[in-house]
């Protein structure tokens, strides 16, 4: 496959759960060193998207090529290898209740390397340190609250320096100071590391904040996919329709 | 009337069998891990302490107190003729054969059973086992095989301490209390008990080590449908390994003496 710097080609995506419909024929590409934001209502399909992307679920049929290889063809053993180039924020952080804030951080690298433990610490606290978490080391997850966990979880993502990063909903259960704060730790570290961001949400305004590309995932496929400007400018009604719940008069159609 | 028996029926037939079949294949693949590299020794020694720690005051308290009513029991029958001297015979065998490994499995079940569906249940709600698959790492390894192996090796440990306390306790009740001569009472119980009483007993106990670990890890893994589930996952794994186990036992019981 040509690489145009695309990083993930998803092609023609069906997935049904009994009768339910979730993906419609999704057709997407990604390019690297973008942070690229699908948009859609919540329960639209979004996570069942992205848990296709790192083969957490197999599709009805379709295809997602990373870095040259079918994902949904592969073995567990090499998908591991290619989970390997990817981190993942969870939607509530996904940290590990059993243990404290820097064994989380340092979690897969002691699993993944024969890194000294000195050393290894070291990285998790420099992570953690970008997060805006130093000091933290000792807490256990259930003492942080819900954006405090958010940044420890994006400390674990980045700890491998995965060349994809994945992020389910970012900023959703937060209140809208710390939601800014995630928002600009992602805009941060994605200006500074340039790998590749997917960004899933159904919070409009914030993701314009942070997207180079844009995408529309409205009844199981990408009915738009372009720059912020340009899905802004859309003729298309159900991406005004969405566009207008932002309850900013002008934000459908404007360019800021 | 009888189409909906008929469907009923084999709807509750199929569901029983894919059960098993899950249960099943999680065991052999949780022990397929336990062979595979890097062996996690520290993940199954903070289960057996877990387990341990966990059921071990339950287990002294049960395993005391179910030897000293069998020897009050036993001693109520055994006075009619004249035979006091076997309680402790009485006590001894009960204990290593039957009530020794069995009650022991139904404590760990209620306490650390629970806590492993409970526990997975949440992790898995959470999307913590996903995290593990992100990681490229395999959550039947990290999760399941320190499980089973911890309690296939902790349950014949408690069930020796079972046994133990239980025949303390039988010693109390039947000498200091009901006034058994102590020579006959102890010379009746080492002549009658034998190395085989106790070993089957820990086979048994070990089985159902496995049975326990594995009926919680499946339920706790597959748990779908946030805390509610969790809960639901967990009252399940006590009332299926506890059924579990005491049908077992009647098998095994059955090969064995
Ligand atoms: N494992 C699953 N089994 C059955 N249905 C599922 C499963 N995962 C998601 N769904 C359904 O798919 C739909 C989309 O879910 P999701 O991707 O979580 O939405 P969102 O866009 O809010 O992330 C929902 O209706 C959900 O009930
Ligand atoms: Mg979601």
């Amino acid at each position: 496959m040509a690489d145009n710097g695309i990083v993930i080609k998803i092609k023609d995506l069906y997935k049904t759960f009994d009768s339910q419909r979730v993906l419609d024929g999704v057709n997407l590409e990604v390019k690297r060193g973008e942070i690229t934001v699908i948009i859609g209502k919540s329960g639209g399909g979004k996570s069942v998207l992205m848990k296709h992307l790192i083969g957490l679920l197999k599709p009805d049929s379709g295809e997602i090529w990373i870095d040259g290889s079918d994902i949904t063809k592969l073995k567990e053993r090499d998908l591991n290898e290619v989970r390997k180039k990817f981190g993942m924020l969870f939607q509530e952080a996904a940290l590990f209740d059993s243990m404290n804030v820097i064994d989380n951080v340092a979690f897969p690298v002691r699993e993944h390397t024969k890194l000294p433990e000195e050393e290894i610490l070291r990285m998790a606290q420099e992570r953690l340190r970008n997060v805006g978490l130093a000091g933290f080391d000792n807490k256990m997850p259930s003492e942080l609250s819900g954006g405090m966990r958010k940044r420890v979880g994006l400390a674990r993502a980045l700890i491998l320096d995965p060349d994809i990063i994945l992020f389910d909903e970012p900023t959703s259960a937060l209140d809208p100071i710390t939601s800014l704060t995630i928002l600009d730790l992602i805009k941060e570290t994605q200006e500074r590391l340039k790998k590749t961001y997917v960004v899933i949400s159904h919070d409009i305004l914030g993701m314009f904040r942070i997207a180079h590309k844009v995408a529309m995932l409205y009844n199981g496929r990408i009915i738009e996919f372009g720059t912020p400007k340009e899905i802004r400018q859309s003729k298309k009604e159900e991406i005004k329709e969405f566009l207008k719940a932002t309850g900013i008069p002008g934000f459908s159609g404007g360019d800021r | 009337m009888f189409d909906n028996l008929v469907r009923k029926v084999s709807g509750v037939v199929v569901y029983v069998l894919r059960e098993l079949g899950g249960m099943g294949l999680m065991f052999f693949s949780g022990v397929y891990w336990a062979f595979r590299r890097p062996f996690k020794f520290n993940y199954i020694f903070k289960q057996m302490e877990f387990i341990g720690v966990k059921s071990a005051g339950v287990v002294i308290i049960t395993g005391t107190f179910t030897g000293m009513v069998l020897a009050l029991q036993s001693y109520y029958g055994f006075r009619k003729f004249g035979a006091e001297g076997l309680v402790g015979t009485t006590v001894a065998l009960s204990m290593t054969r039957e009530l020794g490994p069995v009650l022991t499995s139904l404590m760990v079940t209620g306490r650390a059973g629970s806590a492993m569906a409970a526990e997975l249940g949440t992790m898995r709600v959470t999307e913590q086992i996903d995290a593990l698959i992100v990681m490229a790492l395999n959550p039947i390894k990290y999760l399941v095989t320190p499980r089973v192996v911890a309690s296939f090796f902790m349950l014949p440990v408690l069930t020796v301490v079972a046994d133990f306390v239980g025949i303390v306790g039988g010693w109390l009740v039947g000498v200091k209390l009901l006034g058994i001569n102590e020579g006959a009472f102890i010379n009746k119980m080492t002549k009658y008990l034998e190395l085989d009483d106790i070993y089957n007993g820990l086979v048994k106990a070990a089985c159902f080590g496995i049975i326990l670990s594995v009926v919680a890890c499946y339920k706790g893994f597959y748990t779908k449908g946030g805390a509610e589930g969790v809960g639901r996952s967990t009252t399940e794994s006590v009332v299926i390994s506890s059924v579990s186990i005491l049908i077992a036992d009647y098998v095994l019981t059955s090969l064995m003496f």
